[in-house]
């Protein structure tokens, strides 16, 4: 298979507020959130990144996104790095967190076209896009209504429908449940599935267990901003749940707490 | 009960005072309205305080006024009668501030006039010329010390009590002197507001509701987020401040009513409106562009406004050096100052006394300026700790 993504030590460093050192009771003025992480995601396979909050993944793909710059290392997606060719990368991947909203005075349509003409989308393409997408997603009774009219899961469906406007080879999803009803979470991870026998990359980050059980055929466990284990779902499982098997490995990796 | 209230007083300030920038917020207005304050009562005391250098002319000066005069510390010239309707044109073209006219042998008129008897009084006529603050500033200073010496003699004369026209200002120059007056400060205020009103939703309001990260992470380059929202926002302030300032323009003279009868601002041709034009243009750019920066760095639509009171405190005192300057600065170096360049080039425009290089040096100004504010606002979007507030 076609390695699609490589990360190559990505490490990134905050700096902390002396109110946060406050807050956390810590003398550190730094933290490091991602610690030199290594994997790679091939294509036509979803990858998923597991790890409780706070263990770095946001950060991580927000690194892959290029939304914020390593501190060292990079990652090279589909050729391009995310330190040097930051608008190649961008124009490569679809990218979608809980994080990025809409404008909510504006409607699903006007949205579409204005992502698509962001990237560069020519209009045939995107009418046709447009189209395929919404009638997919049940979006097309709603294309003329204001987002700020939309239900929370429609909103949702219409964000994930624009970050995909162009039709990427590799996307990026952080918490692709989180917030959703039953009802669209399971349009959606039906979705990532369809991507995924289209040939297309997929990473997502999660610290729900049975996502990565239902979706991901690789997953990452990332504990302290570290890669602590990467491979098949099946091997990282070894015949026990996610769940049990994640609690070993975090006892073993962070000690006591669970 | 009072443990209660104080828990909540120590939150509130504790609150207040636990976030450096709105503390800045809060105090740095005081320490711009001393500015201000101060700016103004310096400038107002240059207004009233140039009497001194005033030219003066006086015909038929009795000994009893010149020196008077002269301890008040002004130099009186001699002019003849015959010389009057010359002296009265230097006057409304400004180069005598005053010409004061006495009758014949003042003193011993004064001296027989009875004011039981019904008589006129004898008559003091001061010409000046209201558009030059020179020589609006000696009228009054002049007039003044009239009314004393006319408080000392039981009221034995009068002073300009004829039919009028001792304003020897023209009509235009009228209307230039008072749109100069009014119009910088209040097209500085109306270009504020309208970026005022726009630019902190365009920018902190995206960081505000996540909408500018869904942004960032398409292929479009952080300069052309930076330059679109700007020019787009510099439209809506120009509409904004477009519609302000004509119908400020329309609005004046009926608003002077009979103050200003002759007023018109159809006395300004094209040149004037477009000269204008390219001054409001290069001011909004450079407004927008500083109110933009402030709400990046803004968390909020309400930090962000916070931040920009400043910012109108200075528009506005910048403004207000318009109203007593007297005038359009002739030094070029003066229009090297983005902001205040502004005011200058709107002063001379009302006045028909600006200086084309002037704008020229303001418009390139602001422009650099402009383009700076771009750069550096490009830099923000590219920035963690702005975008994601860290």
């Amino acid at each position: 298979m076609k390695e699609i993504l490589q990360v190559q030590g990505l490490t990134k460093t905050f700096r902390l507020s002396a109110r946060q050192q406050r807050l956390e009771r810590t003398g550190e003025k730094v933290r490091r959130a991602v610690d030199g992480l290594r994997f790679s995601a091939y294509e036509g396979e979803i990858f998923g990144l597991l790890g409780p909050n706070g263990a770095g993944k946001t950060t991580t793909l927000r690194m892959l996104s290029t939304l914020i710059r390593p501190d060292s290392g990079d990652a090279l997606i589909d050729g391009a790095s995310v330190v040097r060719q930051p608008e190649q990368v961008r124009s490569r991947i679809g990218f979608l967190t809980s994080e990025l909203k809409l404008e909510e005075c504006f409607t699903p349509d006007y949205l579409f076209d204005f992502f698509s003409d962001l990237h560069g989308v020519d209009r045939q393409r995107r009418e046709q896009r447009k189209e395929e997408l919404f009638t997919r997603f049940g979006i097309d009774r709603y294309a003329q209504v204001k987002a700020a009219s939309l239900s929370t899961g429609m909103k949702q469906k219409v964000s994930l429908v624009v970050s995909i406007v162009h039709d990427p080879d590799i996307i990026i999803f952080d918490e692709p449940t989180n917030g959703l009803d039953v009802l669209t979470a399971k349009v959606v991870t039906d979705f990532l599935r369809q991507l995924r026998d289209q040939g297309k990359t997929i990473v997502v980050s999660t610290h729900i267990f049975s996502l990565i059980e239902k979706i991901c055929d690789r997953v990452g466990v990332i504990i302290n901003g570290r890669m602590v284990l990467c491979d098949a779902l099946d091997r990282v499982t070894a015949g026990e749940s996610l769940e049990d098997r994640f609690f070993e490995i975090y006892r073993e990796t962070a000690g006591d707490g669970v | 009960m009072k443990s209660g209230i104080l828990t909540i007083m120590k939150k509130e300030l504790a609150r207040f005072f636990g976030d450096k920038r709105t503390v800045a917020g809060v105090l740095l207005p005081g320490v711009l309205i001393y500015v201000l304050y101060s700016f103004m009562g310096t400038a107002m005391g240059s207004v009233f305080g140039v009497a001194e250098d005033a030219s003066i002319q006086a015909v038929r000066l009795p000994q009893s006024i010149a020196a008077a005069a002269d301890s008040a510390g002004m130099a009186l010239t001699e002019g003849s009668e015959a010389d009057l309707p010359a002296a009265k044109a230097l006057v409304t073209e400004q180069e005598l501030d005053l010409l004061v006219v006495f009758p014949e042998a003042f003193d011993q008129a004064v001296a027989d006039y009875n004011v039981a008897s019904g008589e006129p009084a004898p008559l003091v006529e001061v010409y000046y010329n209201s558009v030059s603050t020179t020589s609006q500033s000696a009228y009054m200073t002049f007039t003044g010390l009239l009314d004393s010496y006319e408080s000392l003699l039981a009221n034995k004369f009068d002073v300009n009590a004829g039919e009028g026209g001792y304003d020897l200002a023209t009509a235009e120059d009228s209307t230039g002197a008072f749109f100069a007056m009014m119009m910088p400060m209040l097209l500085m205020i109306f270009l504020y507001s309208g970026c005022s009103a726009v630019a902190p939703e365009s920018i902190a309001g995206e960081k505000e509701r996540g909408t500018i990260a869904t942004m960032l992470v398409t292929p479009i380059r952080r300069s052309d987020i930076a330059v679109g929202k700007i020019l787009a926002l510099a439209v809506i302030t120009v509409l904004s401040g477009a519609s302000s300032a004509l119908g400020t323009i329309l609005a004046l003279p009926k608003l002077m009513g009979g103050a200003a009868g002759e007023m018109d601002a159809a006395i300004y041709g094209i040149r004037e409106y477009l000269l204008l034009a390219a001054v409001i243009l290069s001011t909004v750019l450079l407004l927008v562009t500083l109110v933009a920066l402030l709400s990046a760095f803004a968390r909020t639509v309400k930090e962000a406004q916070s931040y920009a009171v400043p910012l109108m405190i200075l528009v506005m005192v910048l403004g207000i050096t318009g109203m007593f300057g007297g005038g359009a600065s002739q030094n070029l170096a003066m229009y090297a100052i983005p902001l205040y360049n502004s005011v200058q080039c709107i002063v001379g425009i009302f006045s028909f006394s600006v200086l084309g290089s002037g704008v020229a040096v303001t418009a390139a100004v602001n422009g650099a300026a402009t383009l700076l504010g771009v750069f550096i606002l490009t830099r923000m979007f590219n920035s963690e700790k702005i975008i994601f507030g860290r």
